[in-house]
């Protein structure tokens, strides 16, 4: 079975807690707020004012610049601030709060159950409807879709991959959406192939969700995609962007500022490819997402179909509410989730899932001294030295993290998960990362005007 | 709410390997190779061997306690591996008082110097055991015979090595099936050559260690073997040797406890290969040229000492550069 | 006795050999150097703190002989003696600089600024700082990891494990910077140093809005301006919702203390004014005048100071 080709760990992947709940609608939240910046780049910039009316799927906030997304609105209702709000670290963020009325959607917007196979459009119009749709990576980077379908000049992509390797564990969004919608994925896939221009599409599953490759399949077989499906090896991290492209078609990524496309491939999460079909055949903006809500301690774990900007605590309370004592509740999957303070806020597009840690669960192990048992560095799926960047980036040599590669690092959580001593390697190569990218950003600019 | 919230930045998560867990999979991966050395020596194998935890640990707590400061650390019980590592590098006849003396030594002198687990450069074991190889060459060289089963002492009471060394056999007459089981004169712990590959199995089974350290330095004293073999003229010696020399003195004992002990050993597989090889190369040299019938110690002990060098220019393979694209 | 010979001759001719190529070696690599570099790194107070703005005291010592100027150069630590001595040592011009202490602004002690969740991630500010809003609702204040502790050199700022905050021992801080520029939340400012370290200082950061910050931590400024309406010497502006006072302006009058509603501006080494009915409005301009010229005979040079 195919993996990518260094380091990995395995951590226990709790599926079973969600991934046999069928997807649920998740009633409209009474009011939503939506924040400007929800995807990589600039955040958007609003179009409508307090007291403004909107309908389900207006647009709201129009990307500011390329490397930037359009948002609309979830429900129909009055708009009643736009304004600072907090996020759900406690951070302030622009939103644009709704309140809800009824739910009137856009005259255009086809909401019917049909399934609409053919696409007449052309690579341009496929890739200005995607703009159009504010779509954004859902596997939880949130980067464009848009800019990365517009292949730079002198790259040409070859392949496209489907990421329906949800490795991160207990998330179950893309495999429930992978079994439920399989067949407007792969036309999801379809239009993307004609979007990029490329003969072979391949959809990474890894090999703990036999179901969905199994039907995703069949329905290859009885209705003649030209697609196929990859099993993978159940590794963490397999659904990273540049370990599954390594682990499919056996290139790897340069380091950066090397891309995807420089190897000739161009990645799409499961969802986001859904996503796709909706914007491209029925006119429907990114909207709503499935989320699951899952946890050991909660006393219904699910998976459900949420409009954006529903505040995290519904969620919770459709799963019967935060267990007792300690918890920490993670915005995505344990491995790469942010954890969260305030529960109000808002779900973004980039919101696969909510984790709730409890008891043990929820705090970290005490923090020894290293006793260089090398298993960081065996399990970096980079090639990094952990326990060295972390070090040095602990004492701020950001030269020596620099010249070690730091900026390598895709921040996959390997290495502190793997630590026997429980030090927080990755807390501080973040902070290194963060550093010297800073560093690299200003000797950029300090150096433009001389050439 | 009655909630207490938690905060980190990710990963959320954690193995369930600990420190103290690693110490324990090493113990319990000690305790056959311990067992054989009961049957074959009798009881005062364990006694020993409880003398020199019982002795390192203490050194250790008290240390921690009275000079370095902070909390004890023997409760990740790498001083109980230590102090097994040490009884096993000793004649099961040994005085109690020098195991203690290089307790002392190994807890005192080359870890707790250094600040305590994850600093000290050499791995403490051996240098306690050099140290009293040095200190009390007679007492760590008077083996006491097997007294299990029937034996027959080839070796005139000396090591196979030693015995081989001093021409007092010949390779070709010892009997491989003895070193196997553990049925030849040795230090406690390195006569089981059968029951220290099991512990060695168990190790990789549980992630402890990985197999390229005890290749390398298996790998390479088979190799060298083989190619004296060879000039010496071939034949049965061919298998015969390399095995003589894998499973006598150290071999064993040394490739998997004492060179994967992590803190003394590089952190790269490349490293560890070149490491594991520089010591198997050390060992055979000073086995059949040096003035010493056995190598191990000083191979691991010399190649502790180019670790950190090794750490600096061996690089782990980068993600990226590896494909031709 | 011919051992013995031999072994002497090998080891004498090694010896001559050796040092033979060490001289050659050390004219090749021979380095010119100012002398006085030398000189003037031993009247630097050695502590290779990086408060001048260079690597280290050596570094500032080469700056100090090379350049003609040396205006710009200025070592917090060894103050103005200390710059004075090295001048006259280089037949150069010293600056001056008014002594400045580093200083803790956040007064959001655990009992006022209360706790919503635990923190469990590395224990450093500048980790935590971008990962979310603290273990507190506000998102301006100390955070009490100490960054600035690891930071300061002269052991003059610790965590006080009772509030949380850290704290400042005015006798021992250099104003190096060093904990200025270590805290992430841009909490730490240097500010005049007076006599026996009295100061007046408005010991929040917060700019959220009054009312978010009053549900944070109930010693925060607000912004309401009461204070900058009722400072004589206009050394009190509040912007972006939090009021700032200038220590170059500042005459310790301490009549602001008494109107912050929250107790936000912070009095250290006095004793607060009386209290009074209320200070008539009129009464500033008037002080204003009079205060003013004063305020010049204190020889108040302007000083390019760190924000």
């Amino acid at each position: 079975m195919k993996t990518f080709p260094l380091g990995g760990v395995h951590p226990s992947d709790n599926k079973k807690w969600s991934c046999a709940k069928p997807v649920e609608v998740l009633e409209l939240p009474d009011v939503v707020n939506i924040p400007l910046g929800q995807h990589i780049g600039a955040p958007a910039t609003a179009k409508v004012a307090k007291g403004d009316k909107v309908l389900t799927g207006q647009l709201i906030a129009e990307a500011t610049g390329f490397m930037s997304a359009n948002i609309h609105s979830p429900i129909s209702g009055t708009v009643t601030a736009v304004d600072m709000q907090l996020n759900g670290q406690g951070l302030r963020q622009m939103m644009i709060t709704i309140k809800r009325e009824g739910d009137e959607w856009m005259p255009e917007i086809d909401r019917s159950a049909e399934i609409k196979r053919e696409c007449n459009l052309d690579s341009a119009a496929i890739i200005a409807k995607i703009k159009d749709a504010g779509i954004v990576g859902m596997g939880g980077a949130t980067f464009p879709t848009h800019v990365k379908l517009s292949i730079p000049n002198g790259c040409k992509a070859e392949y496209l991959i489907i990421n329906g390797v949800e490795c991160e564990p207990y998330l179950t969004s893309d495999h429930r959406t992978m079994l439920e919608r399989g067949e407007e994925l792969l036309i999801g896939v379809e239009i993307l192939k004609k979007a990029l221009n490329v003969e072979k599409a391949i959809i990474g599953i890894e090999n703990n969700k036999p179901d969905a490759i199994a039907h995703l399949r069949k329905l290859i077989a009885e209705k003649q995609f030209a697609v196929t499906v990859e099993p993978l090896k159940v590794q963490y991290p397999q659904g990273g962007e540049k370990q599954l492209i390594a682990a499919v078609t056996g290139r790897e990524v340069p380091p950066p500022p090397g891309l995807p496309i420089h190897v000739g491939a161009v990645v799409c999460n499961a969802s986001t490819s859904v996503a796709i079909y909706e914007a491209v055949q029925k006119n429907k903006p990114l909207i709503e997402r499935v989320v699951t809500i899952t946890g050991k301690s909660l006393k219904e774990p699910r998976n459900l179909l949420t409009r954006m900007g529903t505040p995290v605590a519904k969620l919770v309370e459709m799963a019967g509410g935060l267990p007792e004592g300690d918890v920490k509740v993670v915005n995505g999957g344990p491995m790469m989730g942010r954890a969260m303070v305030n529960l109000d806020s808002p779900v973004t597009k980039g919101c696969s899932g909510v984790t709730v840690l409890s008891g043990k669960e929820a705090n970290r192990v005490e923090a020894e001294t290293c006793i260089k048992c090398a298993k960081c560095v065996s399990a970096c799926p980079m090639g990094l030295e952990p326990y060295l960047i972390s070090k040095m980036s602990k004492k701020q040599m950001w030269d020596g993290v620099e010249s070690e590669r730091i900026t390598d690092c895709i921040e996959c959580g390997c290495c502190q998960y793997t630590c026997p001593a429980g030090l927080p390697l990755l807390d501080y190569i973040r902070l290194g990362k963060q550093t010297v990218m800073g560093i690299i950003r200003a000797r950029a600019a300090a150096n433009a005007p001389k050439k | 709410m009655a909630n207490k919230f938690f905060v980190a930045p990710s990963p959320h998560v954690h193995s369930a390997q600990s420190t103290q867990s690693l110490m324990r999979d090493v113990i319990i991966a000690l305790l056959p190779a311990l067992a054989v050395s009961v049957w074959v020596y009798g009881l005062n194998v364990l006694l020993v061997t409880a003398v020199a935890v019982v002795s390192c640990v203490l050194f250790e707590f008290l240390i921690q306690k009275y000079l370095l400061g902070g909390a004890s650390t023997i409760g990740n019980l790498s001083a109980v591996v230590t102090g097994v590592l040490l009884a096993f590098n000793l004649p099961s006849n040994i005085p109690l008082w020098i195991v203690v003396i290089g307790a002392a030594v190994a807890i005192g002198v080359a870890k707790m110097t250094f600040g305590g687990l994850g600093r000290n450069p050499f791995n403490p074991a051996l240098v306690g055991r050099v140290f009293l190889l040095i200190a009390y060459p007679v007492q760590m060289t008077s083996f006491a015979k097997p007294t299990a089963g029937q034996y027959v002492d080839t070796f005139s009471g000396a090591t196979p090595l030693a015995a081989v060394k001093a021409n007092l056999v010949e390779v070709s007459d010892v009997n491989l099936l003895n070193m196997l089981n553990g049925m030849m004169p040795g230090s406690l712990g390195e006569i089981a050559s059968l029951a220290l590959i099991i512990g060695g199995l168990y190790m990789l089974w549980r992630k402890v260690i990985t197999w390229h350290i005890p290749v390398a330095v298996l790998g390479t004293m088979a190799l060298f073997a083989a190619v004296v073999a060879f000039m010496k003229g071939g034949g049965s010696l061919f298998y015969e040797l390399p095995a003589f020399h894998l499973m006598a003195g150290g071999a064993l004992l040394g490739a998997i406890f004492m060179a994967t002990d992590y803190v003394t050993s590089p952190m790269t597989h490349k490293g560890m290969l070149i490491y594991g090889v520089g010591i198997g190369l050390i060992t055979m040299v000073i086995r059949l040229w040096g003035a010493y019938p056995e190598g191990m110690s000083f191979a691991i002990l010399f190649m502790n000492a180019v670790t950190p060098l090794i750490n600096k220019y061996v690089k782990p393979k980068r993600f990226g550069l590896m494909s031709g694209k | 006795m011919t051992v013995l010979l031999s072994t002497i001759a090998t080891l004498s001719v090694l010896g001559i050999l050796a040092a033979v190529i060490l001289y050659f070696v050390a004219q090749k690599f021979k380095v010119e150097e100012d002398p006085r570099i030398d000189e003037v790194e031993t009247m630097l107070p050695g502590a290779n703190c990086g408060g001048c703005g260079f690597a280290g005291c050596r570094a500032m010592a080469e700056a100090m002989v090379k350049q003609d100027d040396i205006s710009a150069l200025y070592c917090p630590v060894g103050g103005a003696e200390c710059m004075k001595s090295m001048a006259t040592y280089l037949g150069k011009v010293a600056p001056e600089k008014e002594p400045t202490v580093a200083t803790v602004r956040c007064g959001g002690v655990c009992s006022k600024r209360p706790r919503t969740n635990e923190y469990a991630g590395a224990k450093s500010c500048a980790v935590a700082s971008p990962l979310y809003v603290g273990e507190t609702a506000c998102a301006y204040g100390c955070l009490g990891y100490g960054d600035c502790v690891e930071a300061c050199q002269f052991d003059a700022i610790k965590v006080n494990p009772e509030t949380g905050i850290a704290e400042v021992d005015a006798d021992k801080c250099t104003a190096c910077g060093a904990c200025v520029k270590a805290c992430p939340k841009k909490i730490i400012e240097l500010r005049k140093k007076w006599p026996k370290n009295r100061a007046v200082y408005v010991s929040c950061v917060s700019k959220d809005k009054g009312a978010v910050t009053m549900k944070a931590c109930k010693a925060g400024c607000i912004g309401c301006g009461k204070c900058a309406k009722v400072c004589a010497f206009e050394a009190i502006t509040v912007e972006g919702g939090v009021a700032y006072i200038d220590s170059q302006k500042c005459k310790l009058c301490r009549k602001c203390v008494n109107e912050c509603p929250t107790g936000a501006i912070a009095l250290v080494g006095l004793a607060p004014l009386p209290k009074e009915p209320k200070v008539a409005p009129a009464a500033k301009p008037a002080a204003e005048k009079t205060a003013e010229p004063k305020a010049e005979a204190v020889k108040n040079e302007s000083v390019n100071e760190q924000k």
